[in-house]
């Protein structure tokens, strides 16, 4: 289980006050909210790249102790991010990219099958893609390292419905195969009706 | 009539923008100065079998002839040779200097920028106390301490030089430290060197690049400063300081080509190197997208 416990989180002011949510293996947990409602904030400390300044996460009865480099368990959980473009180096190919987590390169081509990326688009760079092609190149490297947890945060806001649609059903996949757990965050209530099994909101933030 | 719709509007003289200038004009002539400098500075010494400090008073203080194109100076040593052993002198300071207080700029930058917090604050107030001194003050200290020699010329300048490469490169991680291909490399097990040498290095290795070049010149005439203050090379060495330095007293008895050579050469080659380095600062960071295509 990944688990956030009455987490209060932000930067410099909390975004999120004692926020606790519970997503279970196998399971696929949607989370809506407003823009500013700090669902981004909850994933990244979910994703073990933000440290909250109150409450704990755990992740299978473990409770986690450090953040960012510090955490001894970030690669049991994969992360797509919100926009494609932006998360992977400029000066990698595509092929670069999904590696970069990978100690033997052999599952590349396995992982770029996975997500239906050809062999020529894996020599290109970001710039020479598109952002479908891209955040399919993303999903591969997040599942380099076949993570118990995947954490999409708004990752189909750039797609069209086709490429939404695409990348779901590889994230299905895996999860059917390894039994793994889904955060998904997206504004599309209609996606996340039809994707998650259950769907928990934020409220809007307070007015400051 | 169709041609009169699809004609463009007559550009206005107020606002019409000139062409952009290719950067060609700037970069071709510049090149190729530098590279017959290049060329001079490091093939002449090897093929002529001539002393720089070769001294024949019965030639001394001739003007410019064909013998000695840039004539003799007062101790009847040939101008133009002791220019091309004083610019490889001059260029090789500048160049050490400018790789050394990169390589240390890079490293104090690249800390600060990815520990961060109290330590990135207390080393920029370093960098601050440091740069609040006069550099050129600064380098006649530590020239001092360490005796006036080629390598105490070399260690003053990229002592008081690397300042620019640490804000540089501490401004730039500290913008990529935030983006979130950083995050998807840790989230994929990176640790804070592969992160460094993978993603951050690599990332500002162009602008620290085209700082170094620039500081090759800016080096070039500290070299040049400390020489003719007597704190760079020995009296006797060819470097472009010393010479101005000694065709000072050589003006009073008309001696003009004396110090117009070691000048020229001086401007000339520091004003090659700006021109290469300031085309490749345009290309890095273009105003307008036409300066991509060219």
């Amino acid at each position: 289980m990944l688990t956030a416990n009455g987490v209060t989180a932000g930067y410099r002011e909390p975004v999120i006050t004692d926020v606790s949510l519970t997503v279970q293996p196998g399971r696929t947990v949607g989370l809506a909210g407003p823009s500013g409602s700090g669902k981004s904030t909850l994933a990244r400390v979910l994703a073990l790249l933000h440290k909250p300044f109150g409450g704990t996460v755990e992740i299978d009865g473990e409770t986690v102790t450090g953040f960012r480099f510090q955490a001894v368990q970030r690669t049991r959980i994969g992360v797509l991010f919100q926009q494609p473009r932006l998360s992977v180096d400029p000066r990698f190919t595509l092929r670069q990219a999904i590696a970069e987590p990978l100690k033997n390169q052999d599952r590349v081509e396995e992982l770029a099958s996975l997500v239906m990326l050809t062999d020529d688009l894996l020599g290109r760079r970001p710039h020479e893609v598109s952002d479908g092609q891209l955040q399919r190149a993303c999903l591969a490297r997040a599942l380099a390292l076949n993570p118990r947890y995947l954490i999409c945060d708004e990752m189909t806001t750039m797609l069209d419905a086709s490429t939404t649609a695409a990348l779901v059903g590889v994230i299905r996949a895996y999860q059917r195969e390894s039994n793994a757990g889904v955060l998904a965050i997206s504004h599309d209530a209609t996606l996340l009706t039809r994707w998650a099994d259950e769907t928990v909101r934020l409220s809007a933030p307070r007015p400051r | 009539m169709a041609d009169l719709l699809w004609r463009p509007a007559p550009r206005s003289r107020l606002t019409a923008a000139s062409p952009p200038r290719s950067p060609r004009w700037r970069l071709l002539p510049s090149a190729i100065i530098l590279a017959v400098v290049a060329l001079v500075v490091l093939i002449v010494p090897l093929v002529v079998e001539l002393n720089e400090q070769y001294v024949d008073l019965a030639i001394a203080n001739q003007p410019p002839s064909a013998a000695h194109l840039f004539g003799t100076d007062e101790l009847g040593r040939d101008v133009l040779l002791r220019c091309v052993y004083a610019l490889r002198v001059s260029l090789t300071v500048g160049v050490v200097a400018a790789l050394i207080s990169a390589l240390v700029g890079t490293a104090v930058g690249a800390l600060a920028g990815s520990i961060g917090g109290w330590f990135d604050r207390i080393l920029m107030r370093v960098v601050d106390a440091i740069a609040s001194v006069p550099h050129l003050l600064l380098g006649i200290v530590i020239v001092a301490i360490l005796r006036p020699s080629l390598s105490a010329v070399i260690i003053s300048i990229a002592l008081t030089h690397w300042l620019t490469a640490a804000r540089i490169v501490r401004s730039e991680v500290l913008s990529l430290r935030t983006r979130p291909f950083i995050d998807a490399a840790i989230v994929g097990g990176a640790s804070r060197l592969q992160v460094m040498t993978r993603h951050l290095l690599p990332n500002v290795a162009p602008q620290v690049l085209l700082a170094t070049t620039l500081m090759v010149p800016h080096a070039v005439w500290h070299e040049t400063a400390l020489s003719f203050l007597g704190l760079g090379l020995p009296p006797h060495a060819a470097s472009i300081g010393n010479m101005i330095n000694d065709a000072q007293r050589s003006l009073l008895i008309g001696g003009w080509w004396m110090s117009l050579a070691p000048g020229l050469l001086l401007i000339i080659t520091t004003l090659a190197v700006s021109g290469v380095s300031g085309v490749w600062r345009d290309r890095l960071n273009p105003k307008r997208r036409t300066e991509l295509t060219w």
